[in-house]
């Protein structure tokens, strides 16, 4: 560590600085992708299929064209490249042509004066349908029950793990069918793009809210038939991302537009509109069998897993790759059977979200821990450090776990965690603290109080040798730091961490940030816990080269050999003699400059018996939950949530405990409420009125404590920490709802989330 | 577009546009402006914001008749503030169950009854109050008990061309209270909701549920046998007396399946929320 016992410089690596766009955002003056206007701009606005299957008889826009204010209307015939576009594999149409997928899929677009124009311009569209018997069932598609709904067929993806003896029985067995609903990001930037055509016609510059800008660049080029330097891309404001912005929504339609009429134009989505217009968080049924000794060592897990893809692939397949690589969970586990399933249906297409497939494994893998903790007349915490992981540890994959992993010590801080003080309905028994909050159900004779945990493991970066690197450029000159980088800031604070890395790293108190476009190499997605890492790591090495470079110019200079030189706050010192100058001052009238290009270890694919050195690297955290449950009517109220989370290296603590609170509040809304509503292919509750998210009444305390191990294979020995706080949450308050029911002489299951009122009641 | 600030001046907008889109607080109207089904009435430009029409936010207290006219314009946080609350307080109750503090600031009591939805908060409490609702166009005035006035789901006996004004509501001598449940625990559409009123004088008891059925409904026989049963002299009820009530109450609902609950759910829902409603009122339940 580089902790010398001195106070933090202001704005270096560990200080809590602020991030240099938040005081604009919680004042409301922060430009988001949607507050992008542009005089002249048209607006485009999407048809959608009313169908979740139906084959397009004909398409009828020639009523559209009489509106007057319509200045565009595009069909999949006006499509000049790629017809079909996607991250892993392009199989979503641009625009349905022959068939529709899903309620929802884009069949036309529109561009007028006016976003009411546009509207009556889609209500003017006339489409024949044939409606078809939708695949609506996953289980369907696996026994092939049904005609294939796209040329891929219905199966996107389907691996098997086998590890170890497959016969392996324990003295213990248990065993449960968990189900996860549909979760939404519901980020609060809606999708919005404005496409500025170049004045040659040959081009266009996109400013969007994304994830990844070379990657919806590479789609968008193939969709348009233009070369990939003729389309420029601008990270527009995001309003959150969570997933939901790795894949193209407006993207292409919004360039087609402006390429189209030689005009900018502007898209932006509706609530509803978006609910319909990105991926969700997959819908999962695991089953598991866990064996294990008497004493509760795990001998064995077996498992099956159906996530619903939905129509597209998406990134379907990775996300059940990592679904059922982690179905161990952070335990040791010597023998494995595990086989895995993504479907296509024709429910809404499912992809990234925070977790990404681990969400689900975790759910299932600590339900099971607490039943087999229950077999075996163990305590929840016993079981989970009796198996904790350890580093050198072999996974069911036949990967070596090379990460620090701080399984026991996570488990321990949490334990050692003061649980909540307060009695039920805290200190001065408000009916707002209790079950039922503001309804006023609940009085605390009706609450039973119980506790629950989940120990989680994530993968960081990208798996299955999949090459995510990162690039970034900084540039020194009179004292001042500059970098450039194509990381999207999507709200997780890479714009403050980079700073603080070049502050540090150089001895500058000044660092600015260039735009955040494309006129620089990819710094991979938003994702996957990663940037911190990989463009951290990027930021790291550019800002060291560069401060090579001064050191040769000073060590020149001055006789010196440039291997004595160091930097100590703001100034360059020779470490074996008295030179001291400020960087300020040794970089006046010099310009240094360097890229780097910033790789993690390759990983691989996995063989057919699912062994394979996979992934990249790990994090570890735990979580316990103390609910408050009124047992006759279901409700409940999240207490406290505490957790210990493995964070290497706490490049700034605000931002992670920033990242564990929101983290949790979405583990939450998973656990309780967060559920898009399909029956039949149609979405019930596109609208915040009824896609229900956690209020500030039901967000509990959160008490944080970071196990700082750094790893010595991350640059910053810093790990990612956005999506550990979303896994165990869910499963930790789970279990303590079970826990209070069973206080209460109620044994439930409560095998899928989010847990229902309903579900409580029985 | 009109904005008038005077109530014989709204009525006359009204009756040159009968079809006008009202708006008062503007927490329904505008959700489905938003959701483009009012499209037909904005592209008329008929629209009439009464929210300035100082005669609709005020209310009247008449000791001598123990009752109060609430203008129809009356926030929900004008009917948590006192003097109301303490005059009527499971209105207040049920005025703080509703939305958000920004929600609760520009919604009306009025608009609650306007959109009537089974799930409006306020209406429970007005069903128990048997409230009178008083309404009002260019050439008169009328008014309806409110279980006359809520005809069906989102549907009222309010005439083209006619505006709410007041409700009319008893100062009761007796506990009352209301609770709702909801999927999360604030700014929820209720899932069930329960209002009861005592009434010492008469020695009533009036119960009304939401959410379990097209419109708010009263539950007579749950009224019956709790007026039969509890000890008015000493206010109190005993467990399973109360008990009982909460389950003759709830074989009154209707409830459905949908994608907020289930109708199971929302029938053990009411019975309970009776129950306890009727224990916080009768001590020793």
């Amino acid at each position: 560590m580089l902790d010398t016992g001195r106070s933090l410089r202001a704005g270096t690596i560990g200080d809590s600085s602020l991030r240099p766009d938040g005081m604009a955002k919680v004042q409301g003056t922060f430009a988001f992708s949607s507050d992008e206007q542009l005089d002249g701009a048209v607006f485009g606005a999407t048809l959608r299929s009313p169908h979740p299957s139906a084959r397009i008889v004909s398409i009828d826009v020639s009523k559209a064209w009489q509106i007057s204010g319509v200045e565009a209307v595009l069909t999949a015939d006006d499509v000049p490249g790629s017809a079909t576009y996607g991250l892993a594999t392009a199989d979503q149409p641009v625009f349905a042509s022959d068939v529709v997928r899903y309620v929802g899929e884009p069949v036309a677009v529109v561009a007028a004066d006016h976003p009411e124009t546009a509207g009556r311009a889609l209500a003017a569209i006339v489409v024949e349908y044939e409606v078809l018997e939708p695949l609506l069932d996953p289980e369907d598609a696996i026994r092939g029950n049904h005609d294939d709904i796209h040329p891929d067929g219905n199966i996107l993806r389907h691996q098997r793990i086998v590890c170890g003896d497959a016969d392996a029985t324990g003295d213990v067995v248990v065993e449960g069918t968990y189900e996860l609903g549909m979760q939404d990001q519901a980020f609060l930037g809606l999708e919005a793009a404005l496409a500025i055509p170049d004045d040659g016609g040959g081009g266009v510059e996109l400013h969007v809210a994304t994830q990844w800008l070379h990657e919806d660049r590479r789609q968008i080029a193939a969709c348009l038939a233009i070369d990939e330097s003729k389309v420029r891309l601008v990270l527009g404001g995001v309003g959150g991302a969570f997933g939901a912005r790795e894949d193209i929504s407006l993207q292409v339609h919004t360039c087609l537009l402006a390429l189209r009429l030689a005009r900018p134009v502007r898209m932006h989505y509706s609530r509803r509109e978006s609910f319909l217009g990105h991926v969700h968080r997959h819908p999962a049924s695991i089953w598991m069998r866990h064996h294990a000794t008497s004493e509760g060592e795990l001998v064995k897990v077996e498992a099956r897993y159906v996530f619903d893809g939905g129509a597209y692939a998406s990134t379907s397949g990775p996300v059940l790759i990592n679904g059922i690589t982690h179905a161990q969970g952070p335990y040791r586990c010597p023998n494995a059977v595990v086989e895995g399933w993504a479907t296509r249906t024709n429910n809404l297409p499912c992809g990234a979200m925070r977790g990404f497939g681990v969400v689900q494994a975790c759910f299932a893998h600590e339900s099971q821990m607490d039943r087999l903790a229950a077999a075996c007349g163990l305590q929840p915490l016993e079981i989970r450090e009796r198996n904790a992981i350890r580093t050198g540890d072999r996974l069911i994959t036949g990967q070596v776990l090379e990460s620090v992993a701080p399984v026991v010590e996570c488990i321990a801080e949490l334990d050692a965690l003061a649980l909540p003080d307060e009695p039920v309905g805290g200190h001065d028994g408000h009916p707002l603290r209790l079950p039922g909050g503001a309804g006023r159900t609940t009085d605390a004779r009706h609450v039973v109080r119980g506790i629950g945990w989940g120990v989680s493991m994530k993968n960081l970066m990208y798996s299955e040798g999949f090459d995510d690197h990162a690039t970034a450029r900084c540039r020194l000159a009179d004292g001042t730091a500059t970098l450039k980088f194509a990381t999207s800031e999507v709200g997780q604070g890479f714009v403050v961490i980079a700073g603080q890395i070049a502050r540090t790293v150089l001895g500058v108190d000044t660092v600015e940030l260039e735009q955040i476009d494309t006129e620089i190499g990819s710094a991979g997605s938003t994702s996957a816990s990663r940037q911190t890492w990989m463009s951290g790591g990027a930021v790291d090495s550019a800002c060291r080269k560069v401060r090579e470079r001064l050191f040769e110019h000073v060590a020149a200079q001055h006789g010196l050999d440039p291997v004595q030189l160091g930097i100590d706050g703001t100034d360059v010192v020779d470490t074996v003699g008295t030179l001291r100058l400020p960087v300020a001052e040794v970089t006046r009238g010099q310009v240094f400059e360097e890229t780097v290009e910033f790789r993690h270890r390759p990983t691989e694919e996995l063989d057919e018996d699912g062994q394979g050195n996979v992934h990249t690297a790990f994090a570890f955290a735990a979580h316990r939950a103390v609910v408050d449950v009124d047992v006759e009517l279901g409700l409940v109220k999240v207490v406290q949530i505490a957790t210990a989370q493995d964070v290497g290296r706490a490049l700034n603590p605000l931002s992670v405990i920033g990242q564990i609170e929101g983290g949790i509040a979405q583990g939450l809304g998973l656990a309780l409420m967060e559920e898009i509503v399909c029956h039949d292919g149609h979405v019930r509750n596109a609208s915040f009125t009824d896609y229900l998210l956690p209020t500030s009444l039901d967000m509990p305390d959160v008490v944080a404590t970071l196990i700082e191990q750094p790893d010595p294979q991350a640059p910053l020995g810093a790990k990612g920490v956005g999506e550990p706080p979303c896994i165990s949450s869910t499963p930790a308050i789970v279990a303590a709802i079970r826990d209070a029911l069973r206080q209460a002489g109620v044994e439930r299951e409560l095998r899928r989330v989010p847990v229902r009122p309903a579900d409580i009641v029985g | 577009m009109e904005s008038p600030r005077r109530l014989d001046d709204a009525l006359r907008a009204l009756a040159f546009a009968p079809g006008a889109l009202v708006i008062a607080g503007g927490t329904d109207a505008m959700v489905e402006v938003n959701a483009g089904s009012r499209r037909d009435q904005l592209a008329r430009g008929e629209v009439i914001a009464i929210d300035r029409v100082s005669e609709l936010r005020r209310f009247r207290h008449d000791p001598s008749s123990a009752s109060v006219l609430l203008g129809a314009g009356l926030t929900y946080t004008e009917l948590m503030d006192e003097p109301l609350a303490s005059l009527l307080p499971a209105l207040a109750e049920a005025s703080r169950t509703v939305g958000s503090p920004q929600i609760r600031n520009a919604g009306t009591i009025g608009g609650n009854l306007a959109t009537c939805s089974p799930a409006g908060d306020a209406l429970p409490v007005l069903s128990a109050l048997d409230a009178v609702v008083h309404l009002a166009d260019a050439s008169g005035v009328r008014s309806l008990p409110v279980g006359e006035f809520m005809t069906g789901v989102k549907t009222t006996a309010l005439a083209s061309g006619e505006l709410i004004t007041g409700i009319e509501l008893p100062v009761l001598g007796g506990w009352q209270g209301y609770a709702k449940v909801g999927v999360r625990n604030a700014m929820v559409i209720a899932i069930a909701s329960a209002c009861l009123a005592t009434d010492v004088s008469t020695r009533s008891v009036r119960i009304a549920l939401g959410s379990v059925a097209p419109t708010v409904i009263r539950c007579p026989d749950a009224e019956q046998f709790a007026a039969e049963h509890v000890d008015w002299d000493s206010t109190s009820v005993e467990p399973d007396v109360a008990a009982r009530i909460g389950s003759i109450a709830a074989g009154a609902a209707l409830p459905i399946d949908d994608h907020r609950s289930t109708a199971a759910y929302r029938r053990r829902a009411v019975e309970v929320l009776v129950g306890r409603l009727v224990r916080r009122g009768f001590a020793g339940g």
